[in-house]
């Protein structure tokens, strides 16, 4: 039991770092959208409308990808990943 | 077609069909120049696509559950990426988003954040549990880790609500585009749509789906991209529109600075068409509240992450690993298109709007507007109109309305594209439909068939049965929806919004407390899913009928109000009544490890 609980653990670790990400992404800096957008972002674009077009998609993309290779390692660390099941 | 030798072909098989498809453009515009009419053009895209996806529905016919209802669970991750992003972007994405960014700006743009940051919560809170789980439908999930009927079936009622409210809005928008097409009245038009709907999905399930879908994102995504790049580099905005319109978006700004933004009276706009637009705000800059912004995209999110027609795409990979990258492929595929979204309002408007450029129609004079070729075509199908308000003669920024399909639809033609074009985007937006209404009338019919009938009336039911229930229910749904959406009752893009609000009132805390807090239990899911439904539901009808809503939240957010209910009544409900029993809580520890046999 306490191997799965361990297991849970680093999971649920990962998922809040996962989030408090997805959180700064889709919610925190659009508290302050009027201030960023005063701010030059890539390619020339005020900061903010960039973010909405581009940044903040592109941003979850990248963390799906790094999430799903982090709980495989996980998941390989305690032997459960599927690979070795079967 | 032997399974395993076409699963491993499948990039083959979709490369010749890619070629094959851009052979087909390739035709047409070669059709053109000889001669050929934009309606026969508009004919020959929409017939021979959906043919094909016919095809393609046929080839994938089964007769076993587990092919009929997942996919046979061997999906491969990038593929079943693909089809989730056509299953997910529908006619609105394609048609109605751009037009949205074009009137609406930053504040509109929430849609955007929302409907792709929900699947990190997909990812990370349940698509692989849902897998690892093993069950067939959404309902089938909660039915089984909260146990009792009666939790399986108000899963069952809200999932119905929630997809029910999104389907006739796609049932709608294959009809807008196959009567525009076809040139036959709106009425006859959604029956074509319905018929090659089912097409698809009648005879192979989800497999028949899954293998269309993809076959759509293909068509979709070329005919979003393809006008997107050509417009940018005819106009000369720079050949990579993504990275290069910065120049564009600051011009658009200065061009607002300069024409200003004038009010129109309420009489002046008397006489605008139902549904047509002006410019009224800000393209670039920030014109909405914090609050306005984030709820709204925090609503999108959640909704995305309690969407069954989504989730249960993810039941088709093959693992639990496969699950999850395959929901960061999804949202890659979807990016593709959503990214160009604004890309194509910054053109549209730019060139309407840039007195320099060849195509602005700001500061010419009014007769000279309406004698353009594409003004008379499109203000034909109402969805462009001028008029003189103030009498100089001269259009003015505020005197120029359109209709939010039109930034779509009409972009190419006034960019001077040929009309190979316009027919590739009539294809595209019927593949955004259809692709979506499938996956959400076969959600509908196979929560019904194997939750309802299966699981509750008949148990012992044989799979040839099952499968014909499931059959009969997907075209009865088909027709009820098609029905509904004949009487045109509301736009295309309200009612997708509310189905996201729905679906997150009723199942959001349901499904992800049902993985990550065993201590959730069957009374709390019963009064998590009803309260959350019937509080979002009464909120909505309360501001609809003039109530004036609390917190900012509106009509387009009540999921916010529901799901918080939902939450504060299923976690209190949960703790006032006892621990699920023993057997239920190793249910949830199995269901956290990916390792193993599935729990179902």
């Amino acid at each position: 039991m306490s191997k799965n609980e361990q297991h849970w653990e680093k999971t649920r670790g990962l998922l809040f770092v996962t989030l408090a990400i997805w959180f700064v992404f889709s919610i925190g800096i659009f508290l302050f959208g009027a201030e960023m957008n005063e701010v030059g972002g890539p390619f020339g674009y005020p900061l903010t409308y960039w973010f909405t077009c581009q940044g903040s998609l592109g941003i979850f993309v990248i963390l799906i990808f790094w999430f799903a290779g982090r709980q495989e390692k996980i998941d390989e660390e305690f032997g459960f990943s599927e690979s070795e099941d079967s | 077609m032997i399974k395993g030798k076409f699963i491993d072909n499948l990039p083959r098989v979709y490369g010749i069909y890619t070629g094959g498809f851009i052979g087909f453009i390739i035709l047409m515009a070669i059709g053109e120049q000889m001669g050929m009419t934009a309606k026969a053009i508009g004919i020959a895209f929409v017939c021979f696509t959906i043919f094909i996806y016919a095809l393609i529905g046929w080839l994938s016919r089964t007769a076993q559950a587990d092919a009929y209802y997942v996919a046979g669970r061997q999906v491969p991750t990038v593929f079943n990426g693909m089809a989730t992003a056509a299953d997910w972007m529908s006619g609105a994405s394609f048609v109605a988003m751009a037009g949205g960014i074009y009137f609406k700006g930053y504040g509109y743009m929430a849609l955007l954040v929302g409907w792709t940051g929900g699947y990190v919560l997909v990812a990370t809170l349940l698509a692989p549990y849902l897998r690892k789980f093993g069950c067939y439908t959404v309902p089938d999930f909660i039915g089984t880790r909260y146990g009792g009927n009666l939790t399986r079936f108000l899963a069952v009622v809200v999932l119905t609500v929630a997809s029910f409210t999104y389907v006739t809005a796609q049932i709608n928008a294959t009809g807008t585009i196959a009567s525009v097409a076809l040139d036959i009245p709106f009425q006859y038009a959604v029956y074509v749509g319905l018929v090659s709907i089912l097409l698809c999905s009648m005879l192979g399930g989800m497999r028949g789906v899954t293998w269309t879908q993809v076959a759509q994102y293909i068509v979709l995504i070329i005919a979003y991209l393809l006008p997107v790049f050509w417009i940018s580099n005819e106009i000369g905005a720079g050949f990579f529109p993504h990275f290069m319109l910065a120049d564009e978006v600051a011009r658009i700004g200065e061009l607002e600075q300069q024409f200003g933004f004038v009010k129109n009276s309420a009489a002046d706009l008397a006489n605008v068409p139902k549904g047509l637009a002006g410019i009224t705000k800000a393209h670039s800059a920030v014109n909405a509240t914090p609050w306005a912004f984030i709820s709204l995209a925090l609503a999108m999110m959640m909704g995305t992450a309690s969407l069954p027609h989504v989730m249960m795409r993810y039941f088709t990979t093959p693992s639990v690993k496969a699950a999850r990258k395959s929901v960061g492929w999804s949202l890659f595929f979807i990016f593709l298109l959503y990214s160009s979204a604004p890309m194509l309002a910054t053109l549209s408007k730019l060139s309407l709007i840039d007195p320099s450029l060849p195509t602005g129609i700001i500061g010419k004079s009014i007769a000279e507007v309406q004698a353009i070729d594409w003004y008379q075509n499109w203000n034909q199908a109402n969805l462009m109109f001028v008029s003189d308000f103030n009498g100089n003669g001269t259009l003015e920024l505020n005197e120029f309305f359109m209709g939010g399909k039109a930034v779509v639809l009409a972009t190419p033609e006034i960019a001077g594209l040929p009309y190979v074009i316009s027919g590739l985007v009539a294809a595209g937006g019927m593949a955004a439909a259809m692709s979506t209404a499938d996956g959400l009338i076969l959600a509908i019919a196979n929560a019904i068939s194997h939750d309802v009938y299966y699981k509750i009336i008949d148990p012992k039911a044989e799979t040839a049965k099952r499968l014909t229930v499931a059959r009969v229910l997907l075209v009865v749904i088909g027709f009820a929806g098609a029905t509904i959406a004949a009487m045109e009752i509301q736009g295309i893009l309200g009612s997708v919004i509310w189905a996201f609000d729905f679906a997150m009132s009723g199942l959001f805390f349901p499904l992800v407390l049902g993985v990550w807090w065993k201590r959730a239990n069957r009374e709390g899911a019963i009064a998590g899913m009803a309260l959350g439904l019937i509080s979002g539901m009464g909120y909505l009808i309360w501001v609809r009928n003039g109530g004036s809503g609390f917190l900012g939240i509106t009509q387009l957010t009540f999921g916010i109000f529901g799901s918080a209910v939902s939450l504060v009544a299923m976690v209190v409900v949960s703790l006032m009544t006892s621990a699920p029993n023993a057997a239920t809580q190793k249910m949830v520890d199995n269901v956290r490890v990916p390792a193993g046999k599935s729990v179902i």
